[in-house]
Order: C-alpha cells, then structure tokens, then sequence
C-alpha cells in the first residue's frame, strides 16, 4: 500500500510540473508541436536521452542480462556511446538546420520535399507509424510487469490470479493509468510539456538507477558477495563467453542507428533553439546511458545469483528483485523511477504520431499560415488521444519479450537510416532511389521477421542470420536499393538541390 | 590547424573509438575489477567515459560556428 501511495503521488506530481510549463506556452500550433523551436541545451539533452532511454534500457536491459549477462551492456549501452551523438551531429543538427529553413515539423515533410514525391510520403507515412507502435507497446508491456511485481500480495482482497493465488496489479490497469497520465498533460501542453515532463522524470529516474544499485547491492550483502553468488551460480554471466557471438556484437552497432530515424527524436531536434544547443547532447548522452545501463546490467548477473525465474519470464526480474530486496517505501520510489524512463519516452512517441497524423494526412496540401491555429491544434489533440487508445488496446494483446521487441522495432528504422544520410549528404540521391530503399527495407524486415517467429536461425538465444543480426541484411538491402535505384535515375535539377545543400 | 586537418581529425578520432568498441581480448576473460566488475563489463563502463570525451574533442573541432550563417536565405 505505501509503495502504491509513492507511485501515485509521484503521477501527481509530475502531472503538475508538466501542466506548469503552459505557463510559457504561446498558445499557437509551433508552440504545440515543435515549442516555438526554443528548447536549451539541458531539455533538449533531457529530451533526447530520456525519449531513447525507455522499459527497454531499464527492464529490458535487467531482463536480458539475466539470461545473457555482462555482455547486454556492450551490445546496446556502449554502442550508444558511438552511435547515438554520431546520429544527433550528423542527422539531427543537419536537419535541424533544413527544418528551420523550410519550416518543417514532421519527417514525411522533409523527404517528400526533398525528392519532390508525394508517393515517397504517402509510402513513408505509414511504415513509421507501424514501427513507432510496438515501441509503444514497449513502454506500456514494461510498466505492467514491473508495477505487477512490486505489487504481487499487496492487494489480496482485490487481485488474485488464475490460480487464485494473490497477484499484483495487473496490466491491464498500470497500462490505462500511465497511458491517462501521459495523455493528459501532452493532450495540454503539447511538446512544452513533453519537454518539462521529460527534464523531470530523467532526473528521477537517473536518480533511482543509482539508488536502486545500492539498495539492492547492500541488501545482498555488498558488491562482492552479490558477484561471488553470481559466480557461484551462473559463472557464465561474467563473460561474454558462447552467450554472444563476436560478428553479432559487432552488428548490434548497426541498431543504434535507429535513432537518426526515431519520429520522435526527429520531433525533438526540432523543438532546438540552435546548432549550439545540440552540443551538450552529444557529449553528455554516452555518460547518462552507463549512468542507468550499468547498474541495470548489474542487477541482472546479481539477480541471477539470487533467483530462479524462467528465462521467458526475465523481463519482471527487476520488478522482483526491487520488491524482495527494498523497504516498501523504497520499492515505491524505485517503481516511481522506472515509470518515469517509460512515460519520458511514451510521451513523446504519442505526440509525434499525432503530429504526424495532423501535418502529413489531414493538413497535407493546406497551407499552415492559412489553417485556424486553434483548429490544428485540436486536430493533434484528437489523433493524439486516438494513438493513445490504440496502444493501450493492442498493449493487452501484445506478449512479445521487451528486449526482443525492441531490437525488430529498433532494425526497422535502421534500415530507414540510409534513406536520411543519403538525402542529407549525396546530392545525386533520388526519388526513384528513396522509393526503392523504403520498399527494401520493408521486404527484408518482413522476411526475417517471419522467419524469427518461424524460430528459423536461432543462435545465441537470438535470431542471427549468418552470425550477425538481421539489422545487417535490412540495412545493406536498403543502403544498395538507396544507391542502385539513384545511379540508375536522372539526378534532381541543380536548383532544386541547393534547397538543401 | 586547417578546416580539412580538423575535420581529418574529428573523423579519425570517431573511427578509432569504434574500432576500441570491439574487445575480442576480454571475451573470456573471468577477472574482476574490484572484486566485483568482470573486466568486460568494467572495459565498456569506461569506454562510455572515453566516448564522451572524444565527442568533447569532436564539438570543439568541427562545431559550426554560427547558425545563420548555415542557413542562408529561404529562395
């Protein structure tokens, strides 16, 4: 009961820090979507990195490190520390740059007016749409199971399960309160209040990652014991070892490179006020990632030591290990910690597929300046809202692994990924080459993910197909379409191109 | 320092980093750092504090200057 108090009080709370920031708000529609494009170095860092940092870095980073080990954080953290600042200088500050220029809110603007294509939007549209929901799903799946284990016998009278054994909270439930929770103050505030909300709950939640690895280190008896139980138990969780493959490590780089291809972080490098303000991103991004992936990391070989949870069940190993080894005090604050990474990145997500929504179906081919600024930002709200019921509904359904649902959402946009650098740095890029990269990237994604749900190529407990992750294949097939399908067309007029270069 | 050799250098210090990512040599190395750390992990830990300071080198290398002067005039 006092743990539910704390998360509750904690929505509380972070609802009102994000209903306080419309108290800057200009009330106009670029101050909805995109802030009126004046967001500082601190939120924009804020933003970027509690946006990207989502149930897949906490729970599902825990998760996996418990069937995996030590290695997870090479795969994922430390690749970040690479790829994610590479992304925000090269892709983010550029098209920062166009986005001002050319007023743009939304990605499909950019491409449809960069390879002058209306069919390369229409085309678009809707597989980013499709890839943002199961990241969606992510934040939504992730919350449930964590809140359902710090719960499970708090509530005997009210939940119980199949067996009629006590149970937590169920998910059904977390899911409708975060989702409302996030819907009411981006329904609001917009993008401002995403922000603020944002800068609030990574504080938190970096907080929470750094008292959680003392928590439940000191309860277990130290760093020491808590890694000699683990090599005790599991000895192979402190290696890398046969758990992961050297050309799969190596491909998990590719992965990363989903985020110059994020919606949402697209939407985010808009709100920037200028080039300068993106520079405390990529410094400060690689540090914040270890801030919470080593300790989470941590918490999965200890857990190992600890507990006997069937590895298709890793993902409530934190929610579990939060509840046995803390105060209910404490475990409220912990959970509070991990809602806050998950709301920071739903909100966002929710917002960007509204704005999209908004800007490229309903807006397309109406000039902003002439549209009532009060009717555009109702339309958001009402796609917004729209966007938020149907995650929720398909989040009951949905019963994937958080970290494996992750890494196919996550390999869609990095096959994305040779369509931006191309459009930003190959003047010769064209429509015909756009197009064709697209169309690539959607065949070889949907091949291999039939043939992992087939449970074809199974090696180191993941889909690999020849040694690597399939991001390899989706990327290489997208980046030769991007590359053929231009050479093999006239290139763009020359005035044209200066638009953009 | 020109714009080119700085540029040279932003890129070579980028590609470095991501060539010290890949450490086939701790793969199965079972020592502890601090009794507690298996090397692998305490090696990334510390690579993320050296990215951060490569992306520092990066910024003060190859940064734009100005933002208006990026952007040139909308035709």
């Amino acid at each position: 009961m006092t743990s539910l108090l704390i998360i509750l009080g904690y929505l509380g709370l972070l609802l009102a820090v994000a209903l306080a920031s419309s108290r800057f708000s200009r009330g106009t529609s670029d101050d909805f979507f995109l802030a009126s494009r004046s967001i500082g170095p601190f939120l924009l860092l804020m933003s970027l990195f509690g946006t990207t940092m989502t149930a897949f870095a906490l729970v599902g980073s825990t998760g996996k490190s418990y069937n995996l080990g030590v290695g997870v954080y090479g795969l994922m953290a430390s690749w970040a520390a690479v790829v994610h600042p590479l992304m925000f200088a090269l892709v983010g500050l550029k098209l920062w740059q166009l986005g001002r220029r050319h007023n743009y809110v939304t990605q499909v603007q950019y491409f449809r007016d960069r390879f002058e294509s209306e069919r390369l939007g229409q085309l678009l549209f809707p597989i980013l749409v499709l890839l943002v929901i199961p990241y969606l799903l992510i934040g939504v799946q992730g919350a449930g199971i964590t809140v359902a284990a710090v719960t499970k016998g708090a509530f005997p009278a009210f939940f119980v399960d199949a067996a009629g054994q006590p149970s937590g909270i169920p998910s059904w439930l977390t899911g409708a309160v975060i989702c409302s929770v996030v819907l009411t103050y981006v329904f609001f505030g917009g993008i401002r209040a995403a922000a603020w909300a944002n800068g609030f709950q990574t504080c938190i939640f970096i907080v929470v990652a750094i008292l959680t690895f003392f928590t439940i280190s000191s309860a277990l008896g130290g760093v020491e014991a808590a890694t000699a139980a683990t090599m005790a138990k599991r000895p192979e969780l402190l290696i890398r070892g046969q758990s992961i493959g050297q050309a799969q490590f190596l491909s998990y780089g590719l992965v990363g490179m989903s985020v110059g291809m994020f919606p949402h972080i697209f939407q985010h490098w808009m709100t920037a006020k200028s080039s300068s303000t993106f520079k405390l991103p990529v410094i400060a991004h690689p540090v914040l990632v270890a801030v919470v992936w080593l300790p989470c990391v941590l918490l999965g070989i200890w857990a190992a030591g600890q507990l006997s949870v069937p590895p298709e069940k890793a993902n409530a190993v934190l929610g579990i290990m939060v509840a046995k080894y803390t105060t209910p005090v404490m475990s409220g604050v912990l959970t509070a910690g991990i809602l806050a990474a998950i709301m920071s990145s739903l909100d966002s997500q929710f917002l960007c597929l509204g704005t999209m929504f908004t800007h490229d179906v309903v807006l397309r081919g109406e000039s902003l300046d002439a549209a009532d600024d009060a009717r555009v930002i109702w339309i958001g709200r009402a796609f917004v809202t729209g966007v938020v019921v149907v995650t929720y509904l398909l989040s009951l359904v949905s019963n994937r692994g958080i970290f494996d649902l992750g890494v196919w959402c996550f390999s869609g946009f990095s096959g994305l990924t040779p369509l931006v650098i191309a459009a930003l740095y190959w003047r010769r890029a064209t429509r015909l080459g756009a197009i064709l990269c697209v169309l690539a990237m959607v065949v070889s994604w949907t091949v291999l993910f039939a043939m992992d749900s087939l449970g074809m190529g199974g090696e180191h407990g993941e889909f690999l197909l020849g040694g690597v992750m399939p991001v390899t294949w989706v990327f290489l097939s997208s980046a030769v379409a991007m590359v053929v399908g231009s050479l093999l067309s006239t290139p763009p007029g020359d005035d044209h191109i200066r638009r953009f270069f | 320092m020109t714009r080119g050799s700085r540029r040279g250098l932003a890129i070579a210090l980028v590609v470095l980093l991501t060539v010290f990512h890949h450490d086939g040599w701790l793969w199965d190395d079972p020592t502890l750092v601090a009794n507690f750390l298996p090397v692998g992990l305490a090696y990334h830990a510390a690579f993320s504090l050296v990215a951060s300071v490569v992306w520092i080198a990066v910024v003060y290398l190859v940064w734009p200057a100005d933002d208006t002067a990026e952007l040139g005039v909308e035709p």
